[in-house]
């Protein structure tokens, strides 16, 4: 009893030393930063990367900045709008962050872009959603955004199809706004350029049954564009195999990653060649890229073989809330205004390049076109096709005539 | 009112000299007074309600709005339950259905931002309107799960709302698909935005308490009586002369309203309804609420919603943050446990205890015995 008590107050001593001791080096107060992402729901491994992308921006900071410890505060939600406005307004009110990253999902970043205008003393930063409203229509003051978003990441993908020599497409993508900008920006340049889309087919997220869908695809098209994610692009190859379909396939940003291409099956060897827009490509060969693999690796054996997009967009929000942290050398004083303008006028340098912000707070930064190729061992893995810098919001349409991606747009039967 | 209180109060007239003549004498040798109609206001009552109200006045616009607000909103939906389940002995899982339904009509026939329908009626009719049709909603799901009894219950009422959760998931014309109904607020009155914390904390604190009481004096008349007698013997009931459908189906019928009041509530409170207010998590976690806090009575279904509140927004402070959940599932898992019926079934427990500690009266001692079976 007498020896267990004593370690209590060893540890109790060693604690309180602890604290001490941290405070003394930090000197001026740790600065809160919420963090964000979706723990929980149909996103949940995808949350978990993006958190480990966030950490490693404030790990290769050890923590501080400009003297000032940062002090991490996770929230999670489960891709749903009303949880993470919950989950947000916890951290800021009761919590009192300063700063907060996040949401993860495309509706769930609209909600929150909403919320932040009611708190207009916070600075709010995007996690990784990629709605294209959470910054173009009624855009908040204080919601920054260092990614592009799901139009932004399909830009070039139209060029290239044409290139490989397919002049009529279907389009088969999930029914939310996330799918309607992917295919958005696949088309705009695609139907400028003379392709054409005869049929869309928009399915609910976490469909199992595809056999309609595909007893739709026209004889005539050349190709198929499928804008699925994680288990609705496994069930929809899976049947496309049995009912013995042939046609090549454009991928979007979430359909051809490393989870898809090592599913086993038949229909996996119909891949090779299938091409795709993302910000991110695990083959991309820029010493800043591969230097920024191998701190993912160093840091988180359990993580993926290679980082996710949710962890590459992670990582490049958080560390554009720390370098504009360091830029104002901590001071968040004055309703954080100088800390905002030192965000606006940033230019972030990534692993994928070089990111800037518009008049919206919106990114304007790198997108990839991948091809799927085999290498030596049998594996499938993404090519870099072709690198595209200074991809804007509205995709090079002027603002005034852009219209936010829906079902019916853009249409070029 | 629970089982024992309602033999009470079918045996007014206690048996004279000891000869068996009510229906069922459990507890009726005591002497006891005459039952009134209503509970006498005790200081504990004054006391709630005076903090009720004072409230916002201490606490942070956060437990105001978030905590405090929030529920209220679901206590309200889950007191449906709690009213249905607790008096009538029918269980159904579509409660959030129907609250959800309100919502969805305040947003269609009121103002949100949505590609589906949404008329841009004055706020007051759109209210109108959406709890009309979630009455009428209810009394459908009521008229065709009346039929069944226990589990089947359940899964027909499962079914209705795993039903309507697709149905808005895939219908784009009017409900707007995954996206739902956005910006779905409260109106501007008499100078107030109705969504800030403190007017809007009022708003739901006054619904609440109209419901609350609504339903403890609906417990007490004739329907409500008769509804419980449903509840503890149907046969007997309907031997007796009672309509045992149509008294099943009005209380479908009431619930429906109360959850349309809260679901109208919670959307406001969301400022959004989309599928996922209506999914299958927010069925449960409705079932959740009620049994949590308890169905004996009434405010049960408020103090179940004031725990699962606290949980979701705290259990990410007690534990490792990737691993809350299992924070809620063991409180959960502790309650349900260590009571046959929640947080009242402690609050009777512990209050027996204290009662025959302190020497109450003999009956008051034996009451609560009862009452705590």
């Amino acid at each position: 009893m007498d020896s267990r008590k004593k370690t209590v107050v060893r540890a109790l001593v060693a604690a309180v030393l602890a604290v001490v001791s941290g405070a003394a080096i930090a000197q001026a107060p740790p600065v809160k930063i919420g963090l964000l992402a979706t723990l929980e729901g149909p996103f949940a491994a995808g949350g978990q990367d993006g958190m480990r992308g966030a950490e490693l921006a404030v790990k290769q900071r050890n923590g501080v900045v400009a003297g000032r410890k940062i002090e991490i505060l996770k929230a999670s939600s489960d891709a749903k709008p009303d949880v993470a406005v919950n989950a947000t307004r916890k951290l800021v009110e009761q919590d009192k962050v300063d700063i907060m990253v996040g949401p993860l999902s495309g509706s769930e970043g609209i909600a929150v872009k909403e919320y932040s205008k009611t708190q207009p003393n916070i600075t709010f930063i995007n996690g990784s959603s990629g709605a294209q409203g959470a910054t173009l229509q009624s855009p908040s003051p204080n919601f920054f955004r260092f990614n592009t978003d799901g139009g932004q990441w399909m830009v070039g993908v139209g060029k290239a199809a044409l290139e490989k020599g397919y002049k009529r497409v279907m389009v088969i993508a999930e029914d939310y706004a996330f799918p309607y900008s992917q295919v958005q920006g696949f088309m705009t340049e695609y139907c400028k350029l003379g392709g054409k889309v005869p049929v869309k087919a928009w399915v609910p997220l976490g469909g199992k049954d595809y056999s309609s869908v595909i007893a739709r695809i026209p004889k005539d098209v050349d190709a198929l564009v499928v804008v699925l994610g994680g288990a609705d692009a496994v069930n929809f190859l899976n049947q496309y195999e049995q009912a013995g379909g042939d046609k090549p396939m454009v991928g979007g940003s979430i359909t051809v990653s490393q989870d898809i291409l090592n599913y086993k099956g038949k229909r996996r060897d119909s891949l090779v060649g299938t091409i795709a827009g993302a910000p991110i490509a695990d083959a991309y060969d820029a010493p800043e890229w591969k230097a920024f693999v191998a701190d993912y690796k160093k840091n988180f054996p359990d993580g993926y073989p290679s980082p996710s997009l949710f962890a590459l967009v992670y990582y490049l929000n958080m560390k554009a809330t720390l370098d504009g942290l360091e830029a104002v050398k901590g001071d968040l004083s004055d309703g954080q205004k100088k800390y905002r303008d030192a965000l606006s006028k940033m230019v972030l340098k990534s692993p994928v390049g070089d990111v800037k912000l518009d008049a919206n707070r919106q990114a304007i930064g790198t997108t990839f076109i991948t091809e799927v190729v085999k290498d030596s061992q049998g594996n499938l893995y993404n090519r870099v096709l072709k690198k595209i810098d200074n991809v804007n919001q509205t995709l090079g349409i002027p603002p005034a005539e852009f219209k936010i991606g829906s079902r019916d747009e853009p249409n070029c039967p | 009112m629970s089982a024992a209180d309602w033999r009470r109060a079918m045996n007014l007239q206690p048996p004279r000299a000891g000869a068996a003549g009510g229906p069922r004498s459990g507890g009726a040798s005591a002497p006891r007074p005459r039952r009134q109609l209503t509970n006498p206001v005790r200081v504990r009552h004054v006391l709630v309600l005076a903090f009720l109200i004072a409230y916002p006045w201490f606490a942070t616009p956060f437990f105001t709005f978030q905590i405090g607000a929030q529920s209220l909103a679901l206590g309200l939906i889950a007191l449906s339950l709690t009213f249905l389940a607790g008096a009538g002995g029918m269980i159904s899982l579509a409660q959030m259905t129907v609250a959800g339904l309100a919502g969805y009509m305040v947003a269609i026939f009121g103002t949100a931002a949505t590609n589906g329908v949404t008329l841009g009626w004055p706020w007051w009719l759109a209210v109108l309107i959406a709890i009309a049709i979630a009455v009428l909603a209810a009394t459908f799901i009521g008229w065709l799960s009346v039929r069944t009894e226990g589990i089947y219950t359940i899964m027909i009422t499962l079914a209705i709302g795993v039903a309507f959760y697709y149905l808005t998931l895939q219908n784009y014309e009017v409900f707007n698909g995954f996206q739902g109904e956005q910006k779905v607020f409260p109106p501007t009155l008499a100078g107030l935005y109705w969504r800030d914390p403190v007017p809007f904390y009022y708003l739901t604190l006054a619904c609440a308490l109209a419901g609350y009481l609504f339903v403890l004096y609906l417990l007490r008349t004739p329907f409500g009586i008769a509804l419980q007698g449903i509840r503890d013997n149907a046969r007997r009931m309907r031997a007796l002369g009672f309509n045992v459908t149509a008294h099943r189906v009005a209380a479908y019928a009431v619930a429906g309203a109360i959850a349309a009041v809260g679901g109208v509530l919670f959307t406001w409170y969301n400022g959004l309804v989309t599928p996922g207010s209506v999914g299958t998590g927010w069925l449960i976690n409705i079932l959740v609420i009620a049994v949590l806090g308890g169905m004996r009575h009434p405010i049960g279904a408020f103090l179940g919603a004031i725990v699962f509140v606290l949980l979701q927004n705290f259990a990410i402070d007690v534990f490792d943050r990737e691993r809350f959940n299992l924070v809620i599932g063991l409180v959960f898992l502790v309650i349900v446990l260590f009571s046959r019926d929640g947080l009242l079934g402690w609050w009777a427990a512990l209050s027996a205890r204290m009662s025959t500690q302190r020497g109450g009266s003999p009956w008051t001692a034996a009451r609560k015995r009862l009452y705590a079976r």
